[in-house]
């Protein structure tokens, strides 16, 4: 019983969902990214990868420049060149989409270790440290309302574009000319086609995105939240990405949610000291509610019908 | 119908030649389609229409040949530049969305915008309202399309077609998913259409149709136009012979049924669609050995549920279904095979087939532990399946290089023909046939009805469900008709389609 009144009372605590809020964005590039990727048919489970090269290039190009904003563009170059893989691998050569994701994180999991090394110098666990962080910024009077203002308005700057970035996708997917083509190249890309769009085009658009957010998500957790670079340091978060954006029914506010809950479940296990109970146990607190999700409360949602499926101009 | 002078030429498509990998699907193909009137393209699977539309609309480049549009030379790169030019297709499977209105259906490629790119909804409905004012094509345009039925969603797409401005219309076997009423009001949507001054090529395969719509007739065999005709001066056994390329027997040949004992007894049966609704409200009929019963019906109302109950792929959720004495209500569809019951499924490349089996695997699929096939049914005797596969082959004229090949390389009559002979070679007591001849050639709907009546003939049991009403009509002794999971009324062979259509609407049965 302890254990609950311990997370119960952490919940009440502004520090705890500040916590949860940075975790929640970690979370929530790479999953806009997979939506817009699916949306216009292409699966996506590649995201673990390209955040992780994300990572170490915003790493690598903030030792050379001394700046986060460099690291940060070349992080989502370097994310939107995995994606750039990914797209071609699976659209111009219609390949399986989930073989290729998967051999794209194994991929990034070998690169970036060996460019540790071959760079760096360094063996093992080695850790490459940043010459300048993402900076924290507090918006003006609105970080001194009380609760929200340090969970909301208390943060990285990278928080902030994450939480307009998932305004601006919500309504590019549903509200604009734009949202409807790449919706209807994910669900009948034949009649995409005859109605005059360009499938290719906009697939290859749709999956490159993909890779700029998580490249920039990559960023954030090497030069934002962690300030250092170890190997495999993404940890699943694009796997968990994957699963929140099919617990948000591929929309972007219905990912957010699930990122909200993930994130919390981090946030907790971070806050470890305050609770009696194994941190081993704790730890597992975000891919256990990862599971639970996806088994039980999902139920059945239907992703975009032409997901996964290679398009062929020409083929009925 | 329309008025058209020589001179006006739409469509001019010289020498048009494509080949694909083993077959030339367009071999120096010429057509000539005149400024408002509605031509018809026909010619059986395979004969090269839809490859020349798919040409014609930018979506397969042609190999030589070139295409003229109202006089002026053309090079159509894509759909683009086909609706550029003021052409549109209504594709035989839909272009259609399920899950988007139907005024984003409309609007996709050239939707209306605000600034920033915001899709305009309120004008994409005053648009539609305006095109529904000047065609009399009514539309919600707020409908989710999917929800539609099939007549309704084909409007879209005519409307889709109109909207960018088309003048010539291309309509790809558009009768092939309507019901009679449904067809009726296209035909009467197309020579508004006419009336106001657009051109139309009709792809059919339906000859009755062609000849009651087209002004002229283009046939196509085997890659190459075999005939020219002027619809009034030709008739249905002309056109059948030169799509062919031999006379056709367009009526089905039988001798009057000679109706036994009563082998198979439905006794108000219920049972659960997919999505759970009362598909079934109470289904009883009896069906004699050696008679064949048709049930017409608009697709949706319960046929292929009663279909799957009876083969055992459904539940039951009520009554009682008798094969003889045997109640053989809950058996699963390996029990029912086993008792007699052969099954030709609706859905051919779902449920008739594994796609990617070889034919001869395909030709014993249920069948693969029975001890000619298996040895204890264990391992597949495989010498014995290749002789059976060989046999049945050449019995039922399943053009195919070999029995080795995958089941999805065929064509889809040729696929059709491989479920025939497998059912029909188990020699079974009851013959459930589902929609036996959707998306199959004219020789090939020949061979298949005779199988059917030679299986009556022979003493089975045949219930037969079509969703072409002159197939009911032509097959049955008798016709039930069923509207919204009920039998409304058994009817005799000669039953009037009018009768019969007004039926399948919900109709009663009040004058003959």
């Amino acid at each position: 019983m302890s254990v609950i009144t311990d997370i119960l009372q952490l919940l009440l605590t502004a520090n705890l969902w500040q916590v949860a809020l940075v975790s929640a964005v970690l979370l929530l590039l790479p999953a806009l990214g997979g939506v817009i990727s699916e949306r216009s048919g292409v699966v996506n489970i590649a995201m673990e990868g390209m955040m992780l090269t994300g990572a170490f290039f915003a790493v690598w190009a903030d030792l050379i420049w001394h700046s986060p904003w460099i690291a940060v563009l070349v992080a989502m170059v370097a994310g939107g060149l995995m994606a750039l893989i990914h797209a071609v691998v699976s659209i111009r050569f219609r390949a399986d989409q989930i073989v290729s994701g998967i051999a794209i994180n194994i991929f990034a999991a070998g690169l970036t270790v060996f460019l540790v090394r071959a760079i760096y110098g360094l063996q093992d666990v080695g850790h490459v440290v940043p010459a300048e962080a993402l900076p924290n910024w507090d918006v003006p009077v609105l970080s001194a309302i009380p609760f929200i203002g340090q969970v909301v308005f208390q943060q990285n700057v990278v928080v902030y574009i994450a939480l307009i970035l998932l305004v601006v996708v919500e309504i590019v997917l549903f509200r604009t000319r734009l949202g409807l083509r790449i919706r209807a190249v994910g669900e009948h890309p034949q009649a995409a086609d005859t109605a005059g769009l360009n499938v290719y085009l906009i697939r290859y658009g749709a999956v490159i995105t993909s890779g700029l957010l998580s490249g920039l998500a990559g960023a954030f957790l090497a030069i934002g939240v962690s300030n250092t670079f170890v190997p495999n340091m993404t940890d699943g978060r694009g796997y968990i990405a994957l699963a929140a954006m099919i617990f948000g029914k591929w929309t972007p506010r219905g990912a957010f949610v699930a990122c909200i809950i993930f994130g919390l479940g981090e946030a907790i296990y971070a806050n470890n000291s305050t609770i009696h109970v194994s941190q081993y146990l704790l730890s597992m607190l975000p891919y256990l509610i990862t599971l639970v999700v996806l088994a039980g409360l999902v139920g059945r949602s239907t992703p975009p019908a032409a997901d996964g499926i290679p398009y062929a101009a020409g083929s009925e | 119908m329309s008025t058209t002078t020589a001179t006006d030429i739409a469509v001019a498509m010289r020498g048009i030649t494509k080949a694909f990998p083993g077959v030339v699907a367009n071999d120096h193909v010429d057509l000539e389609v005149r400024a408002g009137e509605i031509h018809a393209l026909v010619g059986e699977n395979g004969a090269g229409k839809s490859t020349l539309m798919n040409i014609l609309y930018g979506l397969i480049h042609p190999d030589s040949g070139e295409i003229l549009i109202n006089g002026a030379p053309v090079k159509i790169g894509g759909p683009r530049d086909a609706i550029a030019t003021g052409i549109g297709m209504v594709h035989q499977h839909f272009m259609l969305i399920p899950v988007f209105t139907v005024g984003e259906n409309i609007m996709l490629g050239r939707e209306p915008v605000v600034a920033g790119g915001i899709y305009d909804t309120a004008k994409a409905r005053r648009d539609i309202q305006e095109m529904t004012r000047k065609y009399g094509l009514a539309l919600d345009p707020d409908a989710r399309t999917g929800d539609l039925p099939v007549g309704l969603q084909q409007r879209v797409e005519i409307v889709k077609v109109l909207y960018r401005g088309a003048g010539i219309l291309i309509l790809d076997e558009p009768t092939g998913v309507l019901t009679p009423q449904e067809t009726n009001e296209l035909f009467v949507v197309l020579r508004d259409l006419v009336k106001a001054g657009k051109t139309i090529i009709f792809i059919s395969h339906k000859l009755r149709e062609v000849l009651e719509i087209s002004d002229r007739i283009t046939v196509m065999r085997r890659g190459k136009v075999v005939g020219h005709l002027i619809t009034k001066d030709t008739n249905q056994a002309e056109i059948a012979t030169a799509m062919v390329g031999r006379a056709v027997l367009l009526r089905v040949e039988k001798k009057p049924a000679k109706p036994g004992a009563v082998s198979f007894r439905v006794e108000n049966l219920t049972a659960l669609s997919d999505r759970g609704v009362q598909a079934l409200k109470g289904v009883s009929f009896e069906l004699r050995q050696g008679e064949i019963l048709g049930i017409a019906g608009v697709e949706g109302n319960g046929q292929s549920e009663l279909v799957e109950v009876l083969a055992g792929t459904r539940k039951v959720s009520g009554g009682k279904v008798w094969l003889g004495d045997k109640d053989v209500t809950t058996y699963n569809a390996r029990d029912e095979r086993e008792a007699g019951i052969a099954h030709i499924p609706e859905d051919r490349r779902g449920a008739g087939l594994v796609l990617n089996y070889s034919i001869a695997e395909n030709l014993i699929l249920g069948r693969q532990r029975a001890n000619s096939f298996a040895w204890h049914h264990i391992l597949l005797l495989l010498d014995a399946i290749r002789k059976w596969a060989q046999r049945l082959v050449k019995e039922f004229d399943i053009r195919t290089p070999s029995i080795d090949v995958p089941a999805r390389a065929l064509s889809g009559g040729n696929q059709q023909k491989i479920i025939v002979a497998r059912e029909m070679a188990s020699q079974p007591r009851v013959l459930l046939a589902s929609q036996p001849t959707r998306g199959v050639d004219i020789g090939a709907i020949e061979f298949i009805h005779r199988r059917i009546v030679a299986e009556r003939d022979g003493g089975a049991a045949v219930l037969l469900v079509s969703a072409e009403l002159d197939e009911v009509r032509s097959l049955s002794d008798r016709i039930a008709v069923m509207y919204e999971g009920r039998i409304v009324s058994i009817e005799p062979a000669d039953a009037s389609e009018d009768r019969l259509g007004l039926l399948m609407l919900g109709g009663t049965a009040q004058k003959t």
